[in-house]
């Protein structure tokens, strides 16, 4: 007879523990919160589905949605085939290597508010260096605390700067963890640089870049210190994006029901996206 | 269709590892370079692929100057000693991948993939990718693709160096037929002198980045240029020991014989005297010189036995046939033909 054991239990148990504290009782904090009305004093009415509803049905929530794809959409266009590019322009051994990889690391040290405050004063079209030479010496107008255009193309640009590294540097490990017979072989075939780049690099590249596109979708999806310093959602809503919202309703308004709410459609929409990608990035592998 | 080199030497950094050489490779036999470990057969090789640079000298193919040419451009193919096919690609498109390359039709690719599957015994392989294979078969893969491709070179980089005993004899035998008539240069490098005697051609002798000697197979085995190139092709290593001529007779230590053959014409003094462990017997023969020694180190492989023993001058070591009971530690005679003997000057060159 099979005997039972159950002291496995006890192995799982600290990390069961560690991630109730983590991840689970703030989440169920979030979902009671959701689902009732509180005027403060810790006095709550039960609200059911309804801010949900309402928080559907609002143009409001629409438009925020709307903007956080459109720059998640944009930064991923831009970051993902740039870090390809400096990757590959990166050199693969010699003095230069730790060098291209400490300027590339550099950004992503950077305290994200320390990011949008840097930005924020390098744009200012009065004081900022930016902001000045665009104005005065190349005489286009751009003031992103008034132009809606310019707002974008900061925090686009910003962003930018700030995680294309990621990019390039999970790309570059991707790149030299490729054995020199490769390239040797794609040279005997006769195949031209693109044609190395298609069928040899690319391929190895996969995993790793599915890992930062994931992760570039998923922080800039949430993404919210930078652009807060930078514009504080401005002008008008023009770059109020989802978290920024949030925060809004939440605090600005005290509204926790519908922020609540918000969060778990947030939640949802980033668990639902990365799924789909990260599954049929790695389909082809499972077969 | 021929290879030809002309002063071509290599330097990594300051390191030289090609030293000037000169050698012409061609069309419908193998050309073998021979050589140790490190002896610069690979060098060589990828400079000739063009993956190396050349820091000076010329590199001809069929008479065109390909010093200058990329890899892509010279027509060639290469099959590495480790496996190398492409990981994320099915068999039929890793063979086919050159061929798409070059732009060809696709019913022709799909004739010639087949055609050289079918040599190769691939065909039920075709779909499945690199790591579903056992090394032999994805060694076999990777040389479906140089088979495949039109190619005025075929590069083997000891391409059975790391195949079980079973498969690398298999393979070997079918390697010959597999290049015949299809008119590229076949290179095939290798560290062992065996493989070289079985795949017959020619054979350059490598050692320290220099082609010491470079003619067919047989002539070199039989008339080793120098002592370098004696040592090379032979397995176990060649018996060497320093010999004093005087009159009729040499002397080697305590031992001495009759000179004999074309040994004879040669000035009295100082040589270098090699001969190969098969030829160094445990059976008394028939003038045979017998010398003493005490065995060392024995291996038996059942079909052959070999001992190594020390003599006053030197450490030598006899082959012979069938399982001979020699005792470690004692003392043995063994028989050397002396009319099997090669005589160096003291600068290295065969002299008789």
């Amino acid at each position: 007879m099979k005997t039972v054991n159950q002291k496995g239990w006890f192995f799982v148990l600290p990390v069961l523990v560690l991630v109730a504290f983590n991840a689970l009782i703030p989440m169920m904090t979030v979902v009671n919160y959701s689902v009732q009305e509180t005027f403060g004093d810790n006095v709550f009415f039960w609200e059911g589905l309804g801010w949900f509803e309402q928080l559907l049905n609002s143009e409001r929530f629409y438009a925020a949605l709307g903007r956080q794809f459109m720059f998640t959409g944009i930064i991923l266009a831009i970051e993902v085939p740039l870090g390809i590019i400096i990757a590959l322009s990166m050199p693969r051994q010699g003095f230069w290597v730790p060098v291209c990889l400490v300027l590339m690391a550099l950004p992503m040290l950077i305290p994200w508010n320390v990011v949008g405050a840097m930005w924020n004063i390098f744009t200012l079209p009065d004081i900022g260096l930016l902001g000045y030479l665009m104005n005065t010496t190349l005489g286009i107008n751009y003031d992103m605390t008034q132009d809606p255009v310019a707002a974008w193309v900061t925090i686009v640009t910003m962003d930018v700067w700030h995680w294309t590294s990621l990019v390039v540097l999970l790309s570059y490990a991707g790149i030299v963890s490729i054995p020199d017979a490769y390239y040797q072989a794609a040279k005997i075939d006769g195949a031209s640089n693109w044609a190395v780049f298609r069928y040899i690099q690319l391929p190895k590249m996969k995993t790793v870049l599915t890992i930062a596109i994931l992760l570039r979708f998923m922080d800039s999806f949430n993404i919210y210190t930078e652009p807060f310093v930078l514009t504080g959602g401005g002008p008008g809503n023009s770059t109020t994006l989802l978290s920024i919202d949030l925060v809004k309703i939440a605090l600005g308004q005290f509204d926790l029901g519908p922020a609540a709410a918000m969060s778990l459609i947030y939640f949802a929409i980033t668990l639902l996206v990365s799924w789909v990608f990260y599954t049929v990035m790695t389909k082809d592998d499972a077969q | 269709m021929t290879i030809e080199l002309k002063d071509a030497t290599k330097k990594v950094g300051q390191i030289t590892h090609i030293k000037p050489t000169s050698l012409t490779l061609e069309t419908g036999h193998f050309n073998v370079l021979l050589g140790e470990t490190g002896a610069g057969k690979t060098s060589l090789i990828k400079m000739m692929a063009g993956l190396d640079p050349m820091a000076s000298g010329q590199i001809l193919m069929d008479g065109e100057d390909v010093t200058r040419l990329s890899t892509q451009k010279r027509r060639i193919s290469l099959v590495h000693q480790f496996f190398v096919n492409y990981p994320h690609m099915t068999v039929f498109d890793n063979i086919a991948s050159p061929l798409r390359v070059a732009g060809m039709a696709k019913s022709e690719i799909q004739g010639r993939v087949e055609e050289a599957a079918d040599i190769l015994q691939l065909r039920p392989m075709l779909k499945r990718r690199p790591q579903e294979l056992s090394g032999g078969q994805q060694q076999r893969t990777a040389l479906a693709r140089a088979i495949a491709k039109e190619s005025r070179a075929v590069f083997l980089d000891e391409p059975l160096a790391n195949l079980d005993y079973k498969l690398r004899e298999e393979l070997r035998e079918q390697l010959p037929e597999l290049f015949a008539g299809r008119g590229a240069v076949v290179v095939y490098a290798t560290s062992e002198p065996e493989e070289a005697l079985l795949l017959g051609g020619r054979t350059a002798l490598m050692s320290d980045g220099v082609v010491t000697q470079f003619g067919t197979t047989a002539d070199i085995y039989r008339r080793p240029a120098n002592l370098t190139a004696a040592r090379v092709f032979s397995d176990p290593p060649i018996n060497a020991a320093n010999v004093v001529k005087a009159g009729d007779t040499m002397r080697m230590g305590t031992i001495s014989w009759d000179v004999q053959g074309a040994a004879t014409g040669l000035a009295d003094g100082p040589y270098t005297v090699a001969v190969r462990p098969h030829h160094v017997s445990p059976v008394a023969m028939d003038g045979a010189v017998p010398i003493t020694g005490e065995v060392q180190v024995t291996e038996l492989s059942g079909s052959e036995s070999s001992a190594h023993f020390q003599m006053e001058a030197a450490s030598w070591v006899s082959l012979a046939h069938g399982v001979h009971p020699y005792e470690i530690g004692a003392a043995h005679e063994f028989w050397m033909d002396p009319t099997q003997c090669f005589y160096f000057a003291p600068d290295g060159q065969l002299v008789a």
